[in-house]
This record gives C-alpha cells, sequence and structure tokens, in this order.
C-alpha cells in the first residue's frame, strides 16, 4: 500500500483530476428564492434509480401536498408525491431531461392555488425507533440520492447496515462549477443537515461521519462545523477544490485513504456515502414526516438574467422556472447550449419543457463562449487528458481505438472504469469530444451484449422447440408402434383363436 | 469510418479549459524566442536566413501536402502552428551558415517524410524535426558540421545583409577565418587524435566555461543554455510539459557522464559539459517532449528520457558523431508506442496489472 502510495505520488497519479472555473457566483450568494407551483406541473414515475413507480391515483382526482401519487414497486424503487395540492388531469408522456429528446410517463398535477398539505406525521425522538422502522419512513417520503445519483436512500441505508459499515461520508463537495445548490443548503440549513447525518449513522449501524466539503466554501465548511458541534460522531473535513472531488470513490480516498475496489461498492470497503441534500431530506422525513416535493436548483449560466438558487416544487418545468427567476437575458439571443445539471456531466436538452425531478440539481443557459462549440481537431498526442483523468485512464488510446470500431481493446483499456467525468474532453487541446466516445462505446457494448443475450435465447428456444418436436415425434412414433404391436398381437390373438377353434372344429362340426 | 458522431457532440461537458493546439504550440515558440533571438546576435544574418527560409520552407511542404491530401480546409490545418514549430526546432540544430538548399531540403525531409507520408499531425512516429536533421547530416555531413565563430569571438566583422543572403545562397563561401568546431566536435577529434581531454580542454575550449552565456560554436540551438533553460522552465511552469522527460533526459546524460568522469577524467567529459553543450537543454526541453512522439504515461516519459539521455552519451562518447541526441531521440521514437502499452498508468481501484484490489480490512477509520 505505501509503494503504491508512493509510487502513485510520483508518477502523478495522485494528481488526477481539473481545477474548472468554478463560476459558482454570483449564484451561491443569492438568496434562495421559493417558487410557487406553476400552471402545470409534470411528476415523472421514474424520478429515481430503478423500478418505475405505479399509480396509485385517478384522472380527476383531488390530492393535497404530500400526497402519494405513486408508489415504490419492487426491490429498488421510490414513491412519487403531490407537489402542491390540486387536480390530477391526466397520466401521460413528458420530455425526459435528456439529450434524446424521448419521452417518460408521468403523472401530470393541475394545482389548485391552495398548497393544502395532508396531515403529516413526525416523530420527536427518531433515535427511539429501530433503524428498520427509521428507513420505513425515508422509503415512504421517497428520499432518493440528490446528488444526481438518485438511488433510493432507504434501500442504500439497509444496504448498508446489512454489509456492517464503519463510516458515512456526506459529500459536500459540490465539486460541478455553476452549481451551489449543496452550497446554500450547508449555509442556510445546517442544522437540519446535521440532524439527518446523525440519523444516516444511525441507521445505516455506522460509528462516524465524515463530511467533506471543498475548500472553496468557507462560508459552509463554517456552517456545518457550527452546527456539528457537540456531536462527537460528525466531523466536518473540508477537502481541496477539485474536480471530480464530488465522486464517491474520488471522495472516499480523500477523507478515509481507503481505495474502493474496482469491482466492489464503498460498502465492501466498511463506507457509505451519501450527499448533504439527502441527509436534509432524511431529516425532513423522519422528523416531520415530510415527503421528497420540493429541492434545490440552481438557476445559472451567462444567458440567466438573474442567477441564483429557487426552492423548486418537483416536476415543475425548467421553463417555468426561468420565467420565474426573470427569464433569459434578451429572450435567449445568444444561447448556445441548454443544460440540465452541472456543466461537467449534466445532460444537454433541445428545449426547457422538461420537468425538474429528484435529481436535478441546475438549469444552466450556456452561451457561445460557456459551451464553446468548437469542431474537433486531430489528435496531438499530448497526454492531457491521461493527466485529467481522475481514474488513472488513457483516454487518447481508448477514443482512438473506438474511431476504429475496436471496442474490446477500449475494453481492455479500461473503458468500463471510466466514470464520464468530462475531465479528459474538458483539457483537450483539440476539443474531442472524449466522453462522446466513451459513452457511444459503452451503449454500443451494452446493445451488442443484449443482442448477444437475444440471440443466445433465440437459440435456446430454437433447440428447445427441436427437442420438443424430435421428442413429440418420437412419442408419435413409439405410439404408432405400440399401436401396431397392439394390432399385430390382437391379429395374432385372432388368428391362433380362429386356428384352435379351426383345430377344434374336426372334431366338432364340420365347416 | 467510425459510427462515432464527434461533429455535433451532445454528450457532456459543457465547458472547456479553452486550450486550442495552436495555443500550446505558440507557447513553445515563445519560450525558443529568448534563445533564438541571442543567437541571431551571435551569428548575424546569415542565421536569420536559414532560421526564416527553414520556417517556410516547413509550412511551404506542410501547405503542399494539405492540397495534395484533399484537405477540405487546409488554411485551418496550417493555422494550428505545427509545422512552423517543427520548422523551428529544425532551424535550431542547423549549422547558422547553411547553404540555401539545407534548409529547404531539411523542410521537405521534416514535413513530407517525417510527418505526411505517416498521415498528418498526431500520427507521425518520428520526430520531423529530427528526421530531417539527422537524414541531413548523413547524407550531406560537410555543410552540417561547418560551424561557424560565433560574432563576438570571429576576428572579421559581421557580415551585411546582402553580404550574408550571398553566403546562404551559396554565392560566397564561408571565410576560412570564421570556421570553427563544436566544443564536442573537438573533444572528440582531439580524443582520436591521442590527445587527451586533460590537455586539450584546457586552451579555451572547455565547453562549461562557455556554456551559460553560450558565445561558442554550434548551431542556433546550442548557444545558450541559460536562455534555452529560461524557455524550458517556462514551459514546465505553465504546464506545457511535465517535468517527467527533461529531468529523466538530463538524468539519464550525467549520471553516466559523472561515473565515467570519475573513473577516467582523461577520456570522459564531465556532466557539467555534457548538459551544458550541444543539444543537451534543447532535446531535453524541447525536442524530446514533442507530444506526437513521446510517451504519454508518467512512467512511460520516464524510461523514455532516460533512454534518450544515456544513448546521447553513448553515442557521444563512444559513436562516430561528436553529438547523438538526434540519433537518441529518433531511436526512442521507436520505441514509444511499446512503453505507452507497457507502462499504463494504474486505473484507481486496480492493481498494476488490471486486477480489481482486494477488498481492505475493515479498518476503524
Amino acid at each position: 500500500m505505501n509503494m503504491r502510495t508512493l509510487l502513485d505520488k510520483l508518477l502523478g497519479s495522485a494528481d488526477w483530476g481539473i481545477h474548472p472555473d468554478d463560476r459558482k457566483r454570483p449564484a451561491a450568494d443569492a438568496p434562495i428564492r421559493v417558487m410557487p407551483a406553476p400552471d402545470r406541473l409534470y411528476l415523472p414515475l421514474s424520478q429515481h434509480s430503478g423500478a418505475p413507480a405505479r399509480p396509485v391515483v385517478l384522472v380527476g382526482q383531488k390530492v393535497k401536498k404530500g400526497q402519494c401519487l405513486a408508489e415504490a414497486q419492487g426491490m429498488v424503487s421510490a414513491p412519487v408525491h403531490a407537489s402542491t395540492s390540486g387536480t390530477v388531469v391526466a397520466i401521460s408522456e413528458v420530455t425526459a431531461p435528456h439529450p434524446s429528446g424521448l419521452t417518460m410517463p408521468a403523472i401530470v398535477l393541475e394545482p389548485d392555488g391552495l398548497d393544502e398539505w395532508i396531515a403529516l406525521q413526525g416523530c420527536d425522538d427518531p433515535f427511539a425507533l429501530s433503524p428498520a422502522e427509521l428507513n420505513k419512513k425515508v422509503a415512504a417520503a421517497g428520499v432518493v440520492g440528490m446528488g444526481g445519483g438518485t438511488f433510493p436512500s432507504a434501500v442504500k441505508l439497509t444496504g448498508a447496515n446489512r454489509a456492517g459499515i464503519h463510516t458515512v461520508i456526506i459529500n459536500g463537495g459540490e465539486c460541478e462549477p455553476y452549481l451551489s445548490c449543496d452550497d446554500v443548503l450547508m449555509r442556510t440549513q445546517a442544522a437540519g443537515v446535521v440532524d439527518g447525518v446523525r440519523l444516516i449513522v444511525y441507521a445505516s449501524g455506522a460509528k462516524q461521519a465524515l463530511i467533506g466539503i471543498e475548500d472553496n466554501k468557507p462560508e459552509a465548511i463554517a456552517a456545518m462545523q457550527a452546527a456539528a458541534a457537540g456531536f462527537a460522531e460528525v466531523r466536518v473535513c473540508p477537502v481541496p477544490a477539485r474536480f471530480p472531488m464530488g465522486f464517491d470513490k474520488q471522495m472516499v480516498k480523500t477523507l478515509t485513504g481507503i481505495e474502493v475496489p474496482a469491482d466492489g461498492r464503498s460498502f465492501d470497503a466498511g463506507v457509505l456515502v451519501n450527499n448533504v441534500g439527502t441527509a436534509l431530506a432524511v431529516s425532513q422525513a423522519v422528523r416531520e414526516g415530510r415527503p421528497l416535493v420540493s429541492r434545490l436548483v440552481t438557476v445559472s449560466g451567462a444567458c440567466v438574467s438573474a442567477p441564483g438558487n429557487v426552492d423548486v416544487p418537483l416536476g415543475a418545468l425548467a421553463q417555468d422556472v426561468l420565467a420565474f427567476v426573470g427569464g433569459l437575458k434578451g429572450d435567449g439571443i445568444g444561447l448556445a447550449r441548454r443544460v440540465i445539471g452541472g456543466p461537467m456531466m449534466g445532460s444537454q436538452v433541445q428545449h426547457w419543457r422538461v420537468p425538474v425531478m429528484k435529481g436535478v440539481s441546475g438549469i444552466l443557459a450556456l452561451d457561445r463562449e460557456e459551451a464553446r462549440d468548437e469542431e474537433a481537431h486531430d489528435c496531438i498526442r499530448c497526454g492531457s487528458c491521461v493527466e485529467a483523468c481522475p481514474m488513472g485512464l488513457l483516454p487518447l488510446d481508448m477514443a482512438a481505438h473506438i474511431r476504429k470500431e475496436a471496442l474490446g481493446e477500449a475494453v481492455d483499456l479500461g473503458l468500463k472504469d471510466c466514470i464520464a467525468c468530462g475531465c479528459c474532453a474538458y483539457v483537450c487541446p483539440s476539443s474531442i469530444p472524449l466522453v462522446q466516445h466513451f459513452t457511444y462505446a459503452k451503449n454500443e457494448l451494452s446493445a451488442r451484449d443484449r443482442a448477444t443475450l437475444r440471440m443466445e435465447s433465440t437459440k435456446k428456444l430454437a433447440q428447445a422447440r427441436e427437442a420438443r418436436l424430435a421428442e413429440e415425434a418420437r412419442e408419435k412414433a413409439e405410439a404408432a408402434a405400440k399401436r401396431k404391436a397392439e394390432r399385430a398381437a390382437a391379429a395374432a390373438a385372432a388368428a391362433a383363436k380362429t386356428a384352435a377353434s379351426a383345430e377344434a372344429s374336426p372334431q366338432g362340426e364340420p365347416t | 469510418m467510425s459510427a462515432v458522431s464527434t461533429s455535433r457532440p451532445v454528450a457532456s461537458p459543457h465547458a472547456h479549459a479553452g486550450k486550442t493546439v495552436a495555443g500550446t504550440m505558440m507557447r513553445v515558440e515563445l519560450a525558443l524566442v529568448p534563445a533564438t533571438l541571442f543567437a541571431f546576435w551571435l551569428y548575424g544574418w546569415p542565421s536569420f536566413l536559414v532560421w526564416a527560409l527553414t520556417l517556410l520552407s516547413c509550412v511551404g511542404f506542410e501547405a503542399l501536402c494539405l492540397r495534395l491530401k484533399g484537405d477540405p480546409r487546409p488554411s485551418r490545418a496550417l493555422k494550428d502552428h505545427s509545422a512552423l514549430l517543427t520548422g523551428w526546432l529544425l532551424a535550431l540544430t542547423l549549422p547558422p551558415w547553411s547553404p540555401w538548399w539545407v534548409p529547404v531540403v531539411g523542410g521537405f525531409l521534416a514535413i513530407v517524410i517525417g510527418k505526411q507520408v505517416f498521415g498528418g499531425l498526431g500520427q507521425n512516429v518520428f520526430n520531423p524535426a529530427m528526421v530531417a536533421r539527422v537524414a541531413l547530416l548523413v547524407s550531406f555531413p560537410l555543410p552540417l558540421t561547418t560551424w561557424v565563430l560565433p560574432g563576438a569571438q570571429a576576428s572579421l566583422p559581421a557580415p551585411g545583409f546582402t553580404e550574408s543572403l550571398f553566403i546562404v545562397l551559396g554565392v560566397t563561401g564561408i571565410p576560412d577565418a570564421m570556421a570553427s568546431a563544436s566544443p564536442l566536435g573537438y573533444a572528440k577529434t582531439e580524443l582520436s587524435r591521442g590527445i587527451d581531454l586533460l590537455h586539450s580542454l584546457t586552451s579555451g575550449h572547455a565547453p562549461a566555461a562557455a556554456a551559460w552565456h553560450g558565445i561558442r560554436t554550434g548551431s542556433l540551438g546550442e548557444s545558450s543554455a541559460a536562455l534555452l533553460l529560461a524557455g524550458g522552465l517556462y514551459l514546465l511552469a505553465t504546464r506545457i510539459i511535465a517535468w517527467h522527460i527533461p529531468l529523466a533526459v538530463l538524468a539519464g546524460l550525467a549520471i553516466p557522464a559523472a561515473i565515467g568522469h570519475s573513473v577516467d577524467p582523461a577520456h570522459y567529459l564531465d556532466p557539467a559539459s555534457h548538459i551544458l553543450s550541444g543539444a543537451a537543454i534543447l532535446g531535453a526541453f524541447f525536442i524530446a517532449t514533442d507530444y506526437v512522439t513521446s510517451p504519454t504515461t508518467p512512467l512511460g516519459k520516464l524510461l523514455f528520457g532516460l533512454g534518450i539521455g544515456l544513448l546521447t552519451w553513448i553515442i557521444r562518447t563512444w559513436g562516430g558523431y561528436p553529438e547523438g541526441m538526434a540519433f537518441a531521440v529518433l531511436f526512442m521514437n521507436a520505441l514509444t508506442p511499446m512503453l505507452d502499452r507497457a507502462f499504463k498508468p494504474r486505473i484507481l481501484g486496480r492493481q498494476r496489472n488490471g486486477k480489481p484490489l482486494d477488498v481492505p480490512a475493515a479498518k476503524e477509520a
């Protein structure tokens, strides 16, 4: 281990990642604006990883804020709640925040403007509950990973508890440029976040929590340190600002020195990673019984007239959020790219009619200078991408193989370890869209895997059919043979009988 | 043709550091400016003409190749400064008073043979400037080893512009009083005559003495070690190049030199002379670090550099040529794909051999 660390240091692998211009201000310093429900809310059934939720309301039904609209189904899933009171007007489709522009099923809610809550059932002393009971409350509130992973939190907590972890890592890194919703959350609701952290520690069976916050957020560090004072198990740890610090493997290694194996999860190393937004949602779910119906979203980019953080009811369309903050400068003149999420890993979308979901942390309207739509040049093998890659891969060689459709070679170079963080493409002087290459290759490989599976199952079916037909033919033949044998036996018996009677007849009546 | 669509990428990231190929190349050129200007001052107008002619030749042949290749936008490719930089580096390795056809043929060798036949920018295996330099040296040894005394040491007045033009065009020859041997060449010749270094280097030819200010005989890029080093440090500071290759080249040269010198100072030059003379500094910081032809992995870079340093020392000490940097670079260029393949960085969560790490024993952090 020490030898490895030394080698890593010497060879620069310890010097991973990039230091992008963070562009977090002025949005980070603007006061939070609370957005009222717009004319329509589109609540997708798949706001989490895992199986989509199953609707439990009917079209035309009146619902209150916080009422369950769709329940979790399957092992990994999360329910969806009404983010305001109103009427369910349809269960239809809405454009997903994805570059493909494909749609996804969603419950459409028409707010009545009253914003009337259902009766919430809080809990005064959650530490008196068992971890399982606590988890049930988290699950019922539909809490998922708010950092963008959107994995159902209760499933994660149960798994961590079962795996026997020792440390909870709370990710307050927020290493994506522009985004400041976690920063603002920690500055303004530090007590709630710390309470959630303690609940997560309790529910997961861990012994301590380390809250990693990048050192470019001094206000958040101060607020969290003040809130965590007095809780021995919670420690706030400033970490260097560097992208992608917010990835769990990088954050775990920075805070604990533990390197999670490539084929393992952080559980295996005894750690559980959660986002600060998730911690707050857990606290609200347990203390107040409040389901996840809104979240902080950073609205920023050079084209936004008043950047800042907005408390958005889930299901509001990005265009409504933009209209709420005062719209785009000059009605969108100079808008080069619409991004949902952060600039490094977010999705480019074709229009703003996409809903804010549980994992949406940012709405960015970038101008030409920010998005920098450059045509790709030839690779000059400068090695900037190798230096930047936080995983220790060789992006230039992987891309060269992918361009030749040699996906197997790309996999040998570690394509499957690629986390698509975008560091390589960010530093590339030739503006080669490296992540585009890797995403293409990963999709192509999984398509091939699926095709292989399909072919194998078709083959199996065909073989089974052949076997069945052969079996049937054999049975038929056997039955035929049997019948023939029976007939032959019967005939023989009859013949014997005739013969016997014939033999007997000379003595009896004449024939 | 690949199915990856790169013309209008939709994938993240939606931000960029703003680095460009042209910007990077221009930084390298900027780092070469002080040493080049100093060399112009040393060797006068002919050296400027040789420099300009080499650049023109390289850019000209690049444009011609792009046109022949049917590049849809040759002007865009020309603007990346790669041909210009190749020309500049080649010019720095030529004798300052070369006749006109040396830069022209050199440009052809560097761009056409060294780069474009491999498929253009990023595809060549060998450093184009070194391909040209070595091919010229082997084919035309006389003009490639005719050095002149720097202006400050020469007994004749420096030639004016017109006079210089005649020299470069080959109308007038180089005056005998101006011709001289380079320090490494001198040491080698004297050694071969049976005069050991202890005697030959006392008579004002000590390579290390004149090295820092650079007022000595040699090619443009062999003049001032101090200015070249300053340029190299600028490239390191701006992170255009990584420290691995330059350090390894210098170490690969200095360590065997130190051992040899301590064993037998009469036959082995001291490490300081090795590092400060010839193309050592230029090679370590500007030639060996050529992106296209050097490894991209840290460990590969270290071995690549060490190899160049060691080979340079071997060639200088026992080879037929007084200077071996160009040969060493070409040799190690050939090994670059192998080094890249054999010394990949460690993937996070994996051992060096690519197998996943073992699950760490649960410890109380």
